[in-house]
C-alpha cells in the first residue's frame, strides 16, 4: 500500500492536530469555566499555564515520572489560583487587572526558574495508539491519543454533571449568579470563589504540563502561544458550558493545526497568516456571540465582563 | 478611576489647612509610591531567599540605569517607546476600558513606517519622516480604535480582544516582513528595506537621546491636558465613573470610547515608528520587544495620569536597561526583571484596596484642630 495519500493528508493532519493541540485548551477552558461560573474571571491563566509547563517539566525531569510532573503542575496552578482568589476577595480590587498582573508574574517566574531546564530532556506522557487498525502511518500518527486528552473528555462531562446535579455545583452556580442570594442561603461567596479559582488554576497547570510533557513536548520560553488567554475567550463562546468547552477546544485545535497541515503538503505561502487562524477565529466568534444591548444568555450574573 | 463629586465641583469640605480633596490627592500620590516600594521589598526578599544579594541587585540597577551620563542616555532611549505604549493603556483606562494589546499597534505602526520608506524612498526627508509618523499613527489608531469600536458596537470585551489582536498583529508583521515587504538583501533577519539615511530620526542636541523621547513626553503632556483640563476629558472621566449615568446625561459614550482607544493606539503606533526610524533603521521582528506589556504596568503605576507616566516610564526603562549587567554580574536569568515587574504590579493593585482608608490624614487633622 502506498504511503502517499495526497490531499487526504490535510484533513487527517487537521484531525490529528485537533486532538493534539486541543488538550491544553480543554483543561484551561474547563478550569476557567468553573471559575467564571462562581462569578469571577481569571485572566492570569496564561501565566499559570506557562508556570505549569515549567514546573511539570522540571519535576518530571528530576523524578523521571511525567505523572508526578503533571501533579506538580496542578499543585502550582492551585497556588496561583489561590493567590488570585485571595487578592480578589479584598475590596476595590479589580479581578481583570489582577489577572493581567498574574499573567506577567507567572510567566516571569516560569522563565526565571525554567532557565536550567531548556536543555535537559524530561520523559514524555504516554500516548495510546488508537490507530493500530490502520496500516497508514498518517492515520496511526493522527490517532496516537494522549491519556490526558481522554481525561479531558471525561472531565468535561463530569464537570457539567457536577455543576448541574450536585450540591457543590449548585453552590458554585448560586455564588456566580447572585452574590446576594448566595449570602441569603448562608453561603460564603468569597470562599466558594476562592476554591473555584484554585481548581481552575490547577486545571490550567495540567494543561501547561501537557504542553511541555507531550506536545510540543519540551520546555522553552515560547511554549505557550496564548492558549491560556484564548481559553478565556473560548469559555464565552462555549456559553459557560463545560461540554461546549470541549467541542470549542477541538475546533480551536483544528484551526491551530491548519498551518502545519498545509505546510506538510507543500503549501508554504502565507504560512504566518495561517498561524494567526486560531486568534482570528477566536475574535470572530467573540464578535459574533457578543451583544451590545442584552446580557449574554446563560452568562453568570455576577461576572464583571458581562455586567 | 472613580470620580468624586466634591472633587469635580470643588465643594470639598474645608476642615482646616488640609481639605478632604487635598488629603485624597496626597493619598493618590503616596499609595502607588508605597506599593512600588513594597513590591521592590518583596522582590528583595525573593532574591535573598535564593541566596542572592538584594543590595547588590539594586546597586547594579541604579548604576546601570541611572548612575552615569551614559546609562541615562540608554535609559531615556528606552523610555521613549514606553511613554507612548503606556498612553495606549492609560487613555482608554480613564473611560474604564482595560486595553492590554498595545504591542500590536507598536509592531504594525513600525511596519507601516517601514513600508512608507520602502515604497516612496524618493521623497524629501522631512516629508518622508512626517509620512512615516502619520502612517504609524494611522495604523496603530485603527488597530486599537477597532477594539474600542467592537466594544461599543458589539459589546466585545476589550481586554481579550485587544490581546488577540496583538497576536494577530505579530503574525501579520511576520507575514509582511517575510513576504511582500521583505528586502531581498536581508538574509539572516527578514526586514523591510533600510530607511534612507536622511530619514533616520537624529539625536536631540546635547543629551544624545533621539527625538522620540521628546515626542513621548509631549504626548504625555497632551494626554494630561486632554483628560484633566478639557471638556472632552471631563466627559471621558464621567463615562469612566459610570457609563449609564453618562449616557443619561447625553454624553456620547461610544464616540468617546472609539476616540480614546484610537488616540491611544495612534501613540503606540508612533512608538513603533520611532523604534524603526531611530533605532532599528528598518521594520523587523525586533519591534515585538515587549514594550506594550511594560506599558501596562507603567500606566497602572501612574494611575493612568499622563504626567505621572513620565517618571514611571523612566524608572522602568532604567530597570530594563540594567537587565544585561544584572544577568552578567549576578548570574541571574533575563526574566529577573519580569519577576520584579510582576511583583510590583501585584503590589500596586493590592494598594487599591487601601484607597480611601488613608483618609486618616484628614481625620487626624480634624482631631488636632
Amino acid at each position: 500500500m502506498s504511503d502517499d495519500i495526497g490531499l487526504w493528508g490535510v484533513p487527517l493532519a487537521i484531525l490529528g492536530g485537533a486532538i493534539r493541540v486541543s488538550t491544553p485548551f480543554i483543561f484551561v477552558s474547563i478550569g476557567e469555566c468553573l471559575t467564571e461560573r462562581s462569578g469571577r474571571i481569571n485572566l492570569g491563566l496564561e501565566g499559570t499555564l506557562v508556570f505549569g509547563a515549567m514546573s511539570g517539566y522540571a519535576v518530571a525531569y528530576h523524578t523521571g515520572s511525567p505523572w508526578l510532573g503533571t501533579l506538580a503542575a496542578a499543585f502550582a496552578g492551585l497556588l496561583f489560583g489561590l493567590l488570585h482568589g485571595w487578592i480578589c476577595r479584598l475590596p476595590r480590587v479589580n479581578d481583570i487587572a489582577i489577572g493581567i498582573a498574574l499573567m506577567i508574574f507567572g510567566t516571569g517566574l516560569a522563565f526565571f526558574f525554567g532557565k536550567p531546564y531548556v536543555q535537559p530532556v524530561a520523559p514524555d506522557l504516554p500516548a495510546i495508539p488508537l490507530g493500530f487498525w490502520s496500516s497508514l502511518p498518517q492515520v496511526q500518527a493522527a490517532l496516537n491519543v494522549n491519556v490526558l486528552f481522554l481525561a479531558g473528555i471525561v472531565l468535561a462531562f463530569a464537570t457539567a454533571w457536577m455543576l448541574k446535579n450536585t450540591r457543590v455545583g449548585l453552590t458554585i452556580r448560586v455564588a456566580g449568579d447572585s452574590a446576594d442570594a448566595a449570602r441569603a442561603l448562608g453561603i460564603d461567596v468569597n470562599r466558594v470563589r476562592l476554591w473555584s479559582t484554585a481548581a481552575g488554576g490547577a486545571l490550567a497547570g495540567v494543561g501547561g504540563a501537557y504542553l511541555s510533557l507531550y506536545y510540543p513536548g519540551s520546555w522553552n520560553e515560547g511554549i505557550s502561544s496564548g492558549q491560556g488567554l484564548m481559553a478565556v475567550a473560548l469559555v464565552i463562546f462555549a456559553r459557560w458550558n463545560p461540554v461546549n468547552c470541549l467541542y470549542a477546544s477541538l475546533l480551536f485545535g483544528g484551526a491551530g493545526a491548519l498551518g502545519p497541515a498545509l505546510q506538510s503538503v507543500g503549501v508554504t505561502s502565507g504560512y504566518y497568516l495561517f498561524y494567526a487562524a486560531p486568534y482570528v477565529l477566536t475574535l470572530g466568534l467573540l464578535v459574533a456571540t457578543s451583544s451590545r444591548s442584552r446580557a449574554m444568555p446563560s452568562a453568570p450574573g455576577e461576572l464583571s465582563i458581562v455586567k | 478611576m472613580s470620580l468624586h463629586v466634591d472633587e469635580m465641583t470643588g465643594l470639598a469640605g474645608r476642615t482646616g489647612f488640609l481639605t478632604e480633596a487635598g488629603a485624597r490627592r496626597i493619598e493618590a500620590a503616596l499609595l502607588p509610591l508605597a506599593a512600588l516600594v513594597a513590591g521592590m521589598a518583596v522582590f528583595a526578599l525573593f532574591l535573598a531567599l535564593l541566596g542572592k544579594s538584594p543590595a547588590e541587585f539594586y546597586a547594579l540597577v541604579f548604576k546601570a540605569g541611572f548612575g552615569t551620563a551614559f546609562s541615562w542616555t540608554n535609559t531615556l532611549t528606552r523610555a521613549a517607546p514606553l511613554l507612548l505604549a503606556a498612553l495606549c493603556v492609560a487613555l482608554p483606562a480613564r473611560l474604564g476600558l482595560v486595553i492590554i494589546g498595545g504591542e500590536g499597534a507598536i509592531v504594525l505602526g513600525g511596519v507601516a513606517a517601514g513600508a512608507v520608506a520602502m515604497l516612496m524612498p524618493g521623497l524629501p526627508a522631512s516629508v518622508g519622516i512626517a509620512l512615516m509618523a502619520l502612517a504609524g499613527m494611522a495604523v496603530g489608531g485603527f488597530w486599537i480604535g477597532a477594539v474600542g469600536a467592537l466594544r461599543h458596537l458589539r459589546g466585545v470585551n476589550e481586554t481579550i480582544s485587544s490581546l488577540l489582536m496583538a497576536y494577530i498583529a505579530i503574525a501579520l508583521m511576520n507575514h509582511l516582513i517575510e513576504g511582500p515587504l521583505r528586502d531581498p538583501a536581508s538574509l539572516n533577519k527578514p526586514s523591510t528595506a533600510p530607511l534612507p539615511e536622511a530619514w533616520r530620526i537624529g539625536e536631540m542636541p546635547g543629551i544624545g537621546v533621539h527625538w522620540g523621547l521628546a515626542f513621548g513626553i509631549l504626548a504625555c503632556i497632551l494626554a494630561f491636558v486632554l483628560i484633566e483640563r478639557t471638556t472632552v476629558g471631563f466627559a471621558a472621566r464621567i463615562v469612566g465613573g459610570n457609563v449609564r449615568a453618562a449616557e443619561i446625561q447625553g454624553l456620547p459614550a461610544g464616540t468617546l470610547a472609539i476616540g480614546f482607544t484610537a488616540l491611544g493606539g495612534a501613540f503606540a503606533g508612533l512608538a513603533g515608528m520611532v523604534e524603526v526610524a531611530a533605532i532599528h533603521g528598518s521594520a523587523n521582528a525586533s519591534l515585538a520587544a515587549g514594550y506594550g506589556y511594560t506599558g501596562i504596568l507603567i500606566a497602572f503605576l501612574a494611575r493612568h495620569n499622563g504626567l505621572a507616566i513620565i517618571p514611571a516610564a523612566i524608572l522602568f526603562a532604567g530597570i530594563e536597561a540594567s537587565s544585561g549587567l544584572v544577568q552578567r554580574r549576578m548570574d541571574l536569568p533575563d526574566a529577573t526583571v519580569l519577576v520584579l515587574e510582576g511583583m510590583v504590579f501585584i503590589a500596586i493593585l493590592l494598594s487599591d484596596t487601601l484607597q480611601g482608608r488613608i483618609r486618616f490624614l484628614a481625620f487626624l487633622e480634624r482631631r488636632l484642630r
